[in-house]
């Protein structure tokens, strides 16, 4: 019998090489998962009929020079495209589409032979921070059903954890991979912007959006990140990373953004994750960063003004739904009203930042702050080597919880929007558990290098689990 | 801060068609969420300048087309509505 839910791409490689089970003995565990538990997680919006057939291709590679990713069941986020399939972003909008072509992290990962289980619950168009959002019901923290799994790409790490697949990808625009990859225990990745090729990705805020994988370890994340990273012709913005480098282990705090609003089991842990990194070899020391505090309200200006612009293109015309109205503008306005709330609210919030009376006070500032917030960050990085914050301000909440409140649901997202916006790599590693009415919920360290030192991450971040362990 | 005419507007801007009972609700949301990002205008009254685009963005040089109408079907199966090989649109003008 295999375990899938504690199962790591690493080991389920080496047992695979073995001959110890099979990609289809492998892939079938995963299925009889999501047969199990999913009708209440819904993980999955769907799951492909075809996943023993690639299984069962998968194993005709493995007695050769097969990848570590041969025959790993693995699940996408519905706003990444696979060729042939439905992709959705989990909007009543795209009802019918079907992808095309293959996104580049999907074309990379398909030389790799792995075994795609189906698509993942999301919230729509990756707007949220919960899975709350989307048209097809909100996905179940597998920790504790009545919570979220967190968001955006909730249904990707619920489906990790519930033993789905072995790994995911999400797609993380202000934290959309990290904090959920928190709430559910899970490691999650984003790298530098340009990292990783964002083409056959449903754009959100294309300065912030970056693919990145949800696994159980941080080797399993990086195997992943590396199969999908690199530069891409097709992605203008996508960049090569230099090899890694030995680098020093100096962590800053910024303590005094740590002062409000934070759950207090939450800081409790992420002081004896400070001690854990001292064991490390690390030396910590507190930073001070003005333009810290403006790092949300920035975002919240950028993203629904880049949302609302990339949006447009869902007019009913080109691809997805149709709704008829009685002229031409007007089959805009009925197709457009299949968004669901929260998407609608970011259009007009967008609308709003950038319309000509308002662009000076909003969207022009943003873009200002967001320079110097950068440059922040730019002269941090000449003290410290890592800094470090939780992931997030709370463990898992209860569904239905924020849901009637955007603003508080957005304050969530406080201590990940900083590497979307100034485009580091950030990487959460679960760092403990905390109690909520008798059950145990994780929650996670976040650590922010400096831009292109993706792999530092990896590195520390492998050190850093190690302390768990002992 | 932000009226009723205010959302109207923005929704006829976004071509989105709101319900009645949306618009109050949404008119409540802009406030609380506009009056949260306003905050950064108490940064500094001299904002510091816009300096060039994160990152990079290459451009590759022309050359290497794929050969002409290799992907029109595909592209234009996803289409609601197509005659021949043009998307099909109610009159415009």
């Amino acid at each position: 019998m295999i375990d899938v839910t504690t199962l790591t791409i690493e080991k389920a490689a080496k047992h695979l090489k073995a001959g110890d089970f099979t990609a289809v003995e492998l892939a079938e565990a995963c299925l009889k998962k999501i047969e199990e538990s999913d009708k209440e997680i819904n993980s999955f919006l769907e799951v492909y009929d075809d996943v023993l057939a690639q299984a069962a291709e998968a194993d005709k590679k493995i007695a050769g020079s097969a990848s570590p990713l041969t025959g790993i069941p693995l699940a996408v986020k519905d706003n990444i495209l696979i060729e042939g399939r439905r992709a959705s972003a989990a909007s009543k909008i795209l009802e019918g589409f079907v992808a095309p072509y293959d996104a580049t992290v999907i074309a990379r990962l398909k030389t790799r032979s792995p075994v795609f289980v189906g698509r993942t619950n999301m919230d729509e168009f990756a707007m949220g921070s919960s899975t709350e959002n989307s048209a097809f019901g909100p996905t179940r923290n597998p920790y504790d059903p009545t919570r979220v799994p967190g968001g955006s790409s909730g249904g990707s790490a619920a489906a990790v954890v519930m033993g789905g697949a072995l790994a995911a990808l999400g797609s993380d625009t202000g934290g959309s991979i990290r904090q959920p990859a928190s709430l559910c225990g899970l490691v999650g990745f984003k790298g530098s912007y340009g990292a990783v090729s964002r083409y056959g990705l449903v754009a959100m805020g294309s300065s912030l959006d970056q693919i990145g994988p949800l696994a159980k370890t941080v080797s399993d994340a990086e195997l992943l990140f590396n199969a999908i990273a690199g530069a891409d012709c097709l992605d203008s913005t996508s960049v090569s990373l230099p090899p890694a480098r030995e680098g020093g282990l100096r962590v800053g705090v910024p303590s005094d953004f740590l002062e409000k609003g934070i759950d207090q089991d939450v800081l409790r842990n992420f002081k004896e994750s400070l001690e854990r990194l001292k064991d490390c070899g690390c030396e910590t020391r507190e930073l001070k960063f003005a333009a810290l505090h403006y790092a949300l309200p920035v975002y919240y200006i950028i993203m629904p003004a880049e949302a609302s612009t990339n949006l447009s293109r869902f007019d009913g015309v080109k691809y997805g739904r149709r709704e008829e109205g009685g002229d031409f503008f007007d089959d805009y306005r009925a197709t457009r009203r299949h968004f669901g709330s929260e998407v609608r609210r970011r259009i007009m919030l967008g609308t709003y930042v950038l319309s000509s009376g308002y662009y000076d006070a909003y969207y022009r500032l943003a873009v200002a702050l967001r320079s110097l917030l950068r440059r922040e960050f730019e002269s941090a990085f000449g003290l410290v080597d890592f800094i470090a914050t939780p992931t997030s301000p709370t463990p898992a909440w209860k569904i239905g919880e924020k849901a009637g409140n955007s603003l508080s649901m957005y304050l969530s997202d406080i201590f990940t929007v900083t590497a979307n916006i100034v485009g580091l790599p950030a990487i959460s590693i679960p760092s403990g558990l905390v109690r909520r009415e008798g059950v145990d919920l994780p929650v996670s360290i976040q650590l922010m290098a400096p831009y292109k030192a993706d792999p530092a991450l990896f590195s520390l971040g492998k050190r850093f689990e190690k302390t768990n362990r002992t | 801060m932000i009226t009723k005419e205010e959302v109207e507007k923005l929704a006829e801007l976004s071509k989105i068609r709101l319900k009645e009972t949306e618009k109050e609700s949404l008119r409540l949301d802009f406030e609380a969420i506009l009056s949260y990002i306003a905050q950064i205008n108490k940064v500094s009254p001299d904002p510091p300048e816009e300096s060039g685009s994160l990152g990079v963005n290459l451009m590759r040089d022309d050359g290497r087309p794929h050969e002409s109408g290799v992907f029109t079907e595909k592209l234009l199966s996803q289409a609601p509505s197509r005659e021949r090989n043009f998307i099909k649109v109610k009159k415009i003008l």
